[in-house]
Parts: structure tokens; sequence; C-alpha cells
């Protein structure tokens, strides 16, 4: 899971343009929505989505189950382990 | 109304002007650029916002200018956020982000789309960051000329102020296009603004001051 995680961060950073953020200053645990934590919008929730898809193969067909699954890294990482059937590449 | 010019920000090559002062002017490697060029003018002025660089180089373009002219002239002391407005003009409406978009659709195989370039693929856009940024909710608009053209924003703007659709307007001209960028914003108020040396809000003034961006 861990290098899971470590492996979001990179691709968050990149694809949400976090230019300022190195990967440590990542919390897993840290909400993704709130200026305590990434300060993400509702641009960047579609951007995760395409993130699930591209990195992932993982379709958004319910987008209400995605508010658990985007609380956190750590949330989002572990609903890929549960969600993705084959890795897909980068 | 008499209405003034009092403020300007020039943003050309790789030189950053506020009321005809250079400010700023990046080495050569970064200007090469122009998201490296405005990101190096952010951190140079020390600007905390991080959605900056999540913006479009048109819409970074946009605020850094607006970020640098707007609190130094100090108008949200002075108005209500409904009573300053904002109308820019450009020739290149918003290309070089369409372009990018358009890049990645064109491979039905690889068809990832993505939002955060999506919704930078309108021009008018770029008055919306500096609208957020700035807390501004004044009439805008957003105009595509071939040109900078005062003879038709002067006369624009100047009827906004006379009908008091606003007290003050963020004009200008924002470009970034395929054969370069450039900005050119000013900044026009009634007579009661306090400005040192207010210039008249005429074609010819916003010309002279468009010409030569070192005038003070």
């Amino acid at each position: 899971m861990s290098t899971l995680i470590e492996q979001l961060k990179g691709q968050i950073i990149q694809e949400l343009n976090l230019v300022d953020l190195q990967p440590a200053d990542i919390n897993p645990d840290a909400p993704l929505f709130d200026y305590d934590g990434l300060g993400l919008d509702s641009i960047d929730a579609l951007e995760l989505t395409v993130i699930l898809s591209k990195y992932y193969g993982i379709k958004v067909t319910d987008p209400a189950q995605m508010k658990k699954a985007f609380f956190s890294l750590a949330t989002l990482a572990e609903f890929i382990a549960e969600h993705q059937s084959a890795p897909v590449a980068a | 109304m008499e209405t003034s010019i009092t403020a300007t920000c020039a943003i050309r090559g790789r030189q950053i002007f506020l009321n005809g002062t250079l400010l700023f002017e990046a080495p050569e490697d970064t200007a090469a650029d122009l998201s490296d060029f405005l990101i190096a003018g952010y951190r140079h002025f020390g600007v905390s916002y991080p959605k900056f660089f999540k913006m479009d180089v048109l819409s970074k373009l946009a605020f850094l200018t607006a970020e640098l002219l707007l609190p130094k002239a100090g108008l949200q002391d002075r108005l209500r956020p409904a009573d300053i407005g904002v109308v820019l003009t450009n020739r290149s409406s918003s290309l070089l982000t369409d372009v990018v978009h358009q890049q990645s659709i064109a491979e039905p195989a690889s068809h990832f789309p993505s939002p955060a370039v999506f919704v930078y693929t309108l021009p008018n856009i770029a008055i919306g960051e500096i609208s957020i940024r700035h807390q501004l909710t004044g009439e805008n608009s957003l105009f595509v000329t071939e040109s900078f053209e005062p003879a038709m924003l002067v006369p624009y703007v100047s009827q906004l102020l006379a009908e008091k659709s606003c007290q003050a307007c963020l004009c200008g001209w924002l470009e970034a296009g395929l054969t370069g960028h450039e900005a050119f914003f000013y900044l026009v108020e009634n007579h009661a603004s306090p400005a040192p040396t207010p210039r008249p809000h005429r074609v010819p003034d916003v010309e002279l001051l468009y010409s030569q961006p070192h005038y003070s």
C-alpha cells in the first residue's frame, strides 16, 4: 500500500500542477479537499477521476461512492487497491 | 465625468514594469518558457496563491499583472467590490490552451482530456481568476481584437464609468499566443482618485502609455 501511496503522490503533483509540493509534504491521512490538507477543488476532483482511469484503468461509475474514496490519499489508495483489475501503463 | 489613468503595469518579453519602473527582469534562460518566466516573477514578488500554478499561461499572465497593480492602488480600501470592473482585450483568445486540449484528444487510443486544461479554454477565465483573487464583482468583459485598440477600449470604459456601472476599471491588453506574449494593464478611476499624477483617460494618453511602458 505504501508503494501505491508514493506513486499516487507523484501522479497527483504532476497532473494537478502542484509544483510547489514535494511528495514528502503530503500527509496520506490529511483531507484532500480541505485547506488543512491539499486544498483541492472541484476541478481537481475531476482530475483525480482522470488519474484513476489513466493510470489504474478504473472508471468511476458512481460519483457518490467517491466521497469516501477522495477523503485522503490513504482512502484513495485503498479504493484503487480494491477496484483495480490490472495495472495500466503510465 | 472626467476619468483618469492612475496606474499601469506591463509585462513584456522578460521584463515587468509598474508605473513605468522596471521591477523585474528574468534571466534569459528562465524567460525562454512563458510559464517558467511568470513563475519566476511570482516567486520574485513573494506572492502566495497556490492556485497560480494550476492556471494556464494566459491566466498566469493576467493574475501576475493584476497582482502587482491592484494592491498598490488600494482600490479595495476605497470602493465596493461591485464598483470595480475589468475590461480586457486580446488577439489569440485562449489559443495556447486550446492547442494543449486539442492534443490531449487527438489520439482516440490515449483519450484523456484534462478537466484542469479544458476549464481554461475560454479567455475570460483570466478575468475570473483576477476577480476571485481580488474579490471583484463589477462589470467585466473580454474582447478579442486584432491588436490593442485604445480607440475602441477608451470610449467603452468611459461609458461604463459615466453610467456608474463601476467607479474604477482595470483595463488593457492581455495577449499570449503562438508569436509571443504581452500584458499591458492600466487602472481608470473617476476624478476623485488620490493618485499623485493621474493622466487623462483619453485615447492618445493610452496610446502613449502603451507605446512607452517606461513612461512615468
